[in-house]
C-alpha cells in the first residue's frame, strides 16, 4: 500500500512538472516577436526568424531531452564547412587579430554599425567571453578560460580538428551551447576559424606562453 | 594632534602607493562608489527638466499631462511608477511607464504616436541632450523613491505578460544565438570587465531594478527600461525592438516581478 501511494504520487509529481515545464508559450513568444519589431530601412527581419536549433533551445530553455540533443548535434555537424584545401591550421598571428576584433553586425535605423561592417567578418569578439592571452585582463567569463588551450592540449590532428569545428558551430558538440555558432552564422570565414584555431593551439601564439 | 596628522599622511602614502598595485576589481568598487554618490548625480537635473515638461501646455491640444493616469487615477503619480506594469482598461493591455507616457502625449496632448517614436533615445555620439519621454520617465519614475516594487498580478492580461515574458527572455535569435538568459541566468557573470545581472537572483535583480531609471556617465543622459530593452536587444545584432512595444513591455514585466519588494532608489547613476 505505502509503496502503491509513493509510485502514485510519484507519477502525479511527474506529470504536475511536466505540465508546468512544458507548457509550449513558443507560438506566443512568436506572436510577440512579430508584433514588436517593424520592418523598414536599416532593419533586416529575417534575422528574427529562427532555426530548428533556436526553436529548441527556446523552448527547452537551453535544457533539450537526449533525443533532441542527439537531433541538434547531427543537424549542426552537418552543417560544418571547412577551407579551402582542409587547411584547419590558419595564420595564428591573424587569429590574434581576429580575436580582439569583432564590433560590427549591428543594424538598425537607431545606431547601426557603417555598411561595410553589418557583415560578419570582422572577428569574434572572443575576449567579450572568454580570457585569453594572459596579458590581457578585461576578459569576460560567460565562457570557459582558454589561457594555455594548446599547452594543456597539444596540437595533434585530432585536437586541431575537434577546435577548428568547436569554433564553426559549438553546438555539433555541445546542444544549446551558450556560444554563438561563428562560422555557421557567417561571424566568422572558413579561413578566419583556421587562423582562430591556429591561435588557440600553437605554441608559438602568446596564449600559450607563460 | 601633530602626530595624529603624521599617521594620517603615512596612511596616506601607503594607501596612495597600494593604489597603483590594486587589480581591477579595487578600481571598479571605487569608480561604482563614486557613482552611487547621489550629490553628484546629474539626474537630478533631469528629472526637475521632466517636471517643467510635465506641466507645460503642449501638442495639439495645447494641454499638460497633469491628468494621465499612471494607473492609480487621473493625476496621481505618488507611487504610481512602484505598481507598474498594469493593465489599464482604456488602451486594454498591460503598459509600463514609458508606453503609459506615449498614451497620454498622444490623447491628452494630441501627439502623433508614431512620431514620437521616430525619436525616443537622445543620441550620445553627438552629445544630444535627453528626448522629452525621456526627461518625463526619469519624472514620473522618481515620484516612487523610496517605496518599493509592487506591481499587480491581478488581470489576466497582468499574468500573461509576466509568463510570456519570461519565455520571451528565453528566446534565442539572431546571427549571435543570443537569448537574454545567455548573459542574465547566471551569478558572477561578466562581458570583459562589465559585471551582468542575473536576474534569477534576488538581490542581483533588486539592485539592478530599483535604480531605473537612471543616469548613464558613457552616454550623458538620463535612460529608462525602453533603452535598456533596445540596447541590448542592438547588441544581439537584431532589428531595432520597437519603444513601448509589447515584447519590451512584457520583459519588463517579467524584471519587474522578479525584483517585486526591492526599494526604488532613483535616479541610479551607472557606467
Amino acid at each position: 500500500m505505502k509503496n502503491r501511494t509513493l509510485i502514485l504520487s510519484a507519477l502525479l509529481a511527474g506529470a504536475f512538472a511536466t505540465a508546468h515545464a512544458g507548457e509550449d508559450l513558443s507560438g506566443k513568444v512568436s506572436k510577440l516577436v512579430a508584433d514588436s519589431f517593424k520592418p523598414g530601412e536599416g532593419q533586416d527581419m529575417s534575422r528574427l526568424a529562427q532555426d530548428d536549433t533556436q526553436k529548441t533551445c527556446s523552448k527547452t530553455r537551453n535544457n533539450p531531452s537526449a533525443k533532441e540533443a542527439d537531433a541538434i548535434n547531427a543537424r549542426e555537424r552537418g552543417n560544418i564547412k571547412y577551407p579551402d584545401g582542409n587547411h584547419l591550421m590558419g595564420d595564428w598571428k591573424n587569429g590574434e587579430k581576429l580575436v580582439k576584433g569583432g564590433f560590427g553586425m549591428r543594424i538598425g535605423s537607431i545606431e547601426p554599425d557603417p555598411a561595410a561592417k553589418q557583415k560578419g567578418g570582422n572577428g569574434g569578439n572572443c575576449y567579450a567571453c572568454h580570457a585569453l592571452d594572459p596579458k590581457e585582463v578585461a576578459a569576460g567569463n560567460i565562457g570557459p578560460s582558454l589561457t594555455g588551450y594548446g599547452t594543456l592540449r597539444g596540437a595533434s590532428d585530432d585536437i586541431v580538428k575537434y577546435t577548428y569545428e568547436k569554433l564553426y558551430n559549438a553546438q555539433a558538440t555541445v546542444a544549446c551551447s551558450s556560444m554563438p555558432r561563428m562560422g555557421h552564422n557567417g561571424i566568422l570565414t572558413p579561413a578566419q576559424v583556421a587562423d582562430i584555431t591556429a591561435y588557440l593551439v600553437s605554441p608559438e601564439s602568446p596564449l600559450n606562453k607563460k | 594632534m601633530k602626530r595624529n596628522l603624521t599617521v594620517t599622511g603615512m596612511a596616506a602614502v601607503v594607501l596612495s602607493l597600494a593604489a597603483p598595485l590594486a587589480m581591477g576589481e579595487v578600481s571598479v568598487e571605487e569608480y561604482r562608489a563614486m557613482l552611487a554618490d547621489k550629490d553628484a548625480n546629474p539626474g537630478f537635473l533631469v528629472i526637475d527638466q521632466g517636471e517643467v515638461l510635465f506641466k507645460t501646455k503642449r501638442g495639439p491640444k495645447n494641454a499638460t499631462l497633469e491628468k494621465c493616469d499612471f494607473g492609480l487615477g487621473a493625476g496621481k503619480l505618488k507611487g504610481a511608477y512602484a505598481q507598474m506594469p498594469r493593465y489599464f482598461k482604456d488602451t486594454k493591455r498591460v503598459q509600463d511607464l514609458e508606453s503609459r507616457l506615449l498614451t497620454c502625449m498622444t490623447t491628452l496632448q494630441g501627439f502623433d504616436a508614431s512620431e514620437i517614436k521616430k525619436k525616443t533615445f537622445a543620441d550620445q555620439r553627438y552629445n544630444e541632450t535627453n528626448t522629452d519621454i525621456e526627461m518625463l520617465a526619469a519624472y514620473v519614475a522618481y515620484q516612487s523613491n523610496g517605496m518599493k516594487i509592487n506591481p499587480p498580478l491581478k488581470h489576466p492580461a497582468e499574468k500573461e505578460a509576466l509568463k510570456v515574458g519570461e519565455a520571451y527572455f528565453w528566446n534565442r535569435q539572431g546571427p549571435m544565438d543570443f537569448s537574454c538568459a545567455t548573459c542574465h541566468a547566471e551569478d558572477g557573470k561578466r562581458v570583459r570587465l562589465q559585471s551582468l545581472v542575473n536576474v534569477y537572483n534576488k538581490n542581483d535583480v533588486q539592485a539592478t531594478m530599483t535604480t531605473w531609471p537612471t543616469y548613464r556617465v558613457s552616454h550623458g543622459v538620463a535612460r529608462n527600461m525602453q533603452h535598456r530593452m533596445w540596447d541590448c536587444h542592438w547588441q544581439m545584432r537584431t532589428p531595432d525592438i520597437e519603444f513601448g512595444s509589447p515584447a519590451t513591455t512584457a520583459l519588463i514585466s517579467f524584471l519587474t516581478h522578479q525584483a517585486k519588494g526591492g526599494t526604488y532608489d532613483l535616479p541610479g547613476m551607472k557606467r
